[in-house]
Parts: structure tokens; sequence; C-alpha cells
């Protein structure tokens, strides 16, 4: 075994009783003693702590920041407002996805939140290609999600109330400078918020004194992503699928498009352009299965019971607790993307129903 | 009752063989949100796939821990997968078989090696 790296909250795991496994590099929390089912719930219908410090956060320094960053995004970086954040994807020559990404304007700098399995290698790619790449590995990062989520942190924080969603702030609570913004990866409300690793720990202490409030680990981040439709990077976009089909065109804004005042100029701009004009030839759908049985990452698909040819297959699926059925996403030929369509999955040597669906699943309930 | 190394528990019922899993297993595996029971009058081989389980986490199958027939299932497993956490030594059984020798059994943990081999 390779060695793992911790994040400054692992005490704080372990004292909560958490379930440690190895996930992208690090030893991180896969459940408390609640259970992913029941810590799903929680995050739902209350507000749930998560630790997501083995992210990677990076500062963009320079007047040129956002026009630098542009040429690795096909996204509007110089028309974030200061004080707002933005979804963006590293694309490569190809076209493929990179990475995903969270872009903050915070005024005198950009910040960027990147996945942890990719970050060294996102790190390298900004290096290579930009100037005032900063690192940070002296601040942790944790979320707090659910419809409780806004009364808790402002206790701590009465500043956050003034926030909507994707916004970012620098706030302080008892000393310590809190990087905040209104979003995170559960299709709920709620804030993800940049602390000093001296401090993590208090904050998250503070934060779990709360009644509404709950450790929350890796499984039911999972299964709440799932349920509000949202990519996991390694699975449902990866290097081989590109931002159109992928289905996150809506995050390449008009004005990198074609006819746009700065189109194209990123990696894999002629690709991906003529899938935006011409439609890709395979979409990234909602599929849910009729049948109980899950329909997990890998199940081909196929358009009818006794059809040779696979015409898909599932990125991700599991069980959706909101739903209270199972959920998948993958990914099928743009001319069976249709709402309603019937696709069959084949699971255990069983061919079973499944429906393509809008997401999310469950609508999200940020607050815009 | 007995126990085998594959977590599941064997209980004879008259000239019958009531099969399930552990507290333990049931534990390990999470919620468990679906249960795919074996067809009724299937004969089995001892290590033949007799249930597959799904919980939040992944799907695990459980195998046959005996030569047999499936002459019963547990349908309130199929409506109700959260069972196997509630009761899992108890209302959530998964299937019954119909054996030739019930001394077959005897090759299995009783409860007392059972909890000394999960300890």
């Amino acid at each position: 075994m390779t060695d793992l790296k911790r994040t400054c909250l692992f005490d704080l795991h372990v004292e909560l009783g958490a379930k440690i496994v190895p996930f992208a590099g690090y030893e991180m929390p896969v459940q408390y003693p609640m259970g992913v089912m029941g810590e799903h719930t929680h995050t739902r219908t209350k507000a749930g702590l998560f630790d997501v410090s083995h992210m990677g956060q990076v500062i963009l320094r320079g007047p040129d920041a956002a026009a630098q960053l542009e040429t690795l995004v096909p996204v509007n970086i110089q028309g974030l407002a200061e004080g707002r954040q933005r979804y963006a994807l590293f694309t490569n020559d190809a076209g493929g996805i990179l990475d995903d990404l969270m872009v903050a304007n915070r005024g005198d700098h950009l910040f960027v939140v990147v996945n942890a399995a990719c970050k060294d290698a996102d790190i390298a790619h900004m290096q290579a290609r930009l100037t005032g790449v900063e690192p940070i590995t002296d601040r942790a990062l944790i979320a707090l999600q659910g419809p409780e989520a806004e009364t808790a942190l402002a206790r701590l924080v009465p500043g956050v109330t003034d926030m909507r969603f994707m916004d970012v702030a620098t706030l302080d609570w008892d000393g310590m400078e809190l990087w905040i913004s209104r979003s995170g990866y559960t299709g709920e409300d709620g804030f993800e918020i940049s602390v000093p690793n001296a401090d993590a720990h208090r904050l998250c202490r503070a934060l779990l004194d709360m009644e509404e409030v709950m450790p929350i680990g890796l499984g039911a981040r999972d299964s709440l992503r799932l349920e509000a439709g949202l990519c996991l990077y390694g699975h449902d976009i990866t290097t081989d699928t590109t931002p159109v089909e992928g289905n996150l065109s809506w995050a390449i804004q008009k004005i990198r498009r074609t006819d746009g005042a700065r189109a194209g100029g990123f990696p894999g701009a002629d690709r991906i352009l003529s899938e935006l004009t011409d439609g890709p030839s395979r979409l990234r759908v909602g599929l849910l299965p009729q049948t109980r049985a899950p329909m997990r990452e890998g199940t081909p698909l196929f358009a009818s019971t006794d059809s040779d040819t696979q015409i898909g297959a599932i990125t991700s699926g599991g069980f959706g607790p909101t739903l209270g059925a199972p959920v998948s996403m993958g990914y099928v030929p743009a001319e069976l993307a249709e709402t309603g369509t019937e696709l069959w999955g084949e699971v255990r040597g069983k061919r079973m129903a499944v429906t393509v669906t809008p997401l999310p699943f469950r609508p999200s309930t940020y607050r815009k | 009752m007995k126990f085998t190394e594959e977590h599941e528990w064997l209980k004879i019922d008259g000239d019958l063989v009531v099969v399930g899993i552990t507290t333990h297993a049931a534990e390990q595996l999470g919620d468990v949100v679906f249960v795919e029971l074996p067809e009724l009058e299937t004969q089995v081989t001892k290590g033949d796939e007799a249930s597959v389980i799904e919980s939040v986490k992944a799907a695990s199958d459980i195998l046959s821990p005996l030569d047999g027939e499936i002459v019963e299932v547990n349908d309130a497993l199929t409506d109700n997968p959260g069972l196997v956490n509630e009761d899992p030594q108890g209302d959530a059984w998964f299937f019954k078989l119909k054996i030739a020798d019930m001394a077959a059994l005897d090759e299995y943990m009783s409860e007392d090696e059972y909890n000394e081999f999960i300890a």
C-alpha cells in the first residue's frame, strides 16, 4: 500500500467513530456511526458537515489571471464578478475533460478548488501554462450542507445570510479568517468553507456542537451528489468525454462559443465548438432503473432485451435514499437520449428496464 | 444454529434448513437496499450463488451453504430489504433448503466458534 495522506481533521474523524477508507490518496471517513442512509437523510433534512480538505485549493494571482485561466477552460472567467464563483472544466487538446473545478473571483486573485485525485496534475498543468499559481497547503476545506446549514453557520458567522448561491466572501469567526462560498455538491443549499488548518478542528467542533449538525462521510456524499445529478470526475466525466457529451454545455458561456467575443482559445476548442453546433454523438443522461436492483458503474446498456450490440454504459449508480429507489447516470447515443426512452441494463446476466430521466433526480434547493 | 465462514447462519426447521446472514455480516454491509432471492424449486449445489444482496455500498452474493432444493423464499425481503439490518438472525431469513442429509451441517461452526472467528 502506498503512503496515504491525512487531512488535518483526521483525528476528529477517528474521535467521531468514522470508518476510514483510502480515497484519492487520503485516509478519509466513508461513514460515521449513523451510517450512509442516515447521513444522507440528515443532510437532506438538517445539516451535514463534510471534510473535503483532500481537494486542492489554489490561488491564481496577477492582473491577467482571468485571461490566462481562460486559455485552459471553455468558461467565461473574465466576466466573473468579484464575490462570485463559477463551475469550470479543464479540457485537453482532444476536447476531453482533465478535471472539473470551481473558480471564485476574490477581488485581487482567483481562488480555484480542484478534485483531490487530480490536484497534482492540475497544479502542474496550471504551473506549466500560467503565472502566479500558488497552491495552498495551510488551509482545510469543509462543507456544511442542508436546509439548516444557513441557520447553523449564521450562529457563528451572521454575514452568511446575505450570501446567495455561488457568492463568495471572506468572513471572520473567533479570530479566524474564513473563505466562504454558498455552494456544495449535494444539491442542497449550503456552504463550503476554507479555514486555516490550525483552526479547522475548532470550527468543526463548534458546528458539530449544534443540534442540527452531524458529520457526513464519503458514502453519503456520493449518494447525495448522484441524486443531484452531479458528475463524479473519473467516472461520469473523464479525458474520454467532452463537456458537450457530458451534458455540461451550460458551463460554456456564449462568449466562449462560436461567434462569441472570446470564442475558442481553450484546449480542444475545435471539437467542443463543433459539438455545440452540430450536437454530440452521445450524451450523459439520468437513468432510472425500473426495478429495485441498483445499476452500478460499468453496467452495459442495450436498446432492447435481445440486442447483442451494447449502446452505452452506466458511469455511476446506486441507491438514492431520498428517492427510495435506485438511480444511475450513463452515456447513451444522442438519438436515444430523449426523456422517457426505455433502455435495458444488464445486471448479473439479466436485462432490466431503465428509463432516460431528466437530471437532477431530485430538484436542487439552492438559494438563488 | 450453525454458522459459515461466509457469515451465513443455518437453522434446522423440521426437515428444512433456513439460511440467513449474520448480524456481523449485516453490520459490515451497511444499509441493505435490494435483495434478489432464488427461484423456488431450484436445485443448488454448495457454493452456488443463491441470492444477491445490495447495500448502499456494494453488491454481494449469498452462496448456498449446502446441496439441496430451494423450497421457500422470504418474499418480505424483496419489499423491505431493510429487514436484513433490523433482524438479520430472525425475520430476515433468505431461503429454506430441503437437503438429503442433515449431517451435512456438521462441518459448520457453532455460535461460540463463529464469535471467535469474527473476533
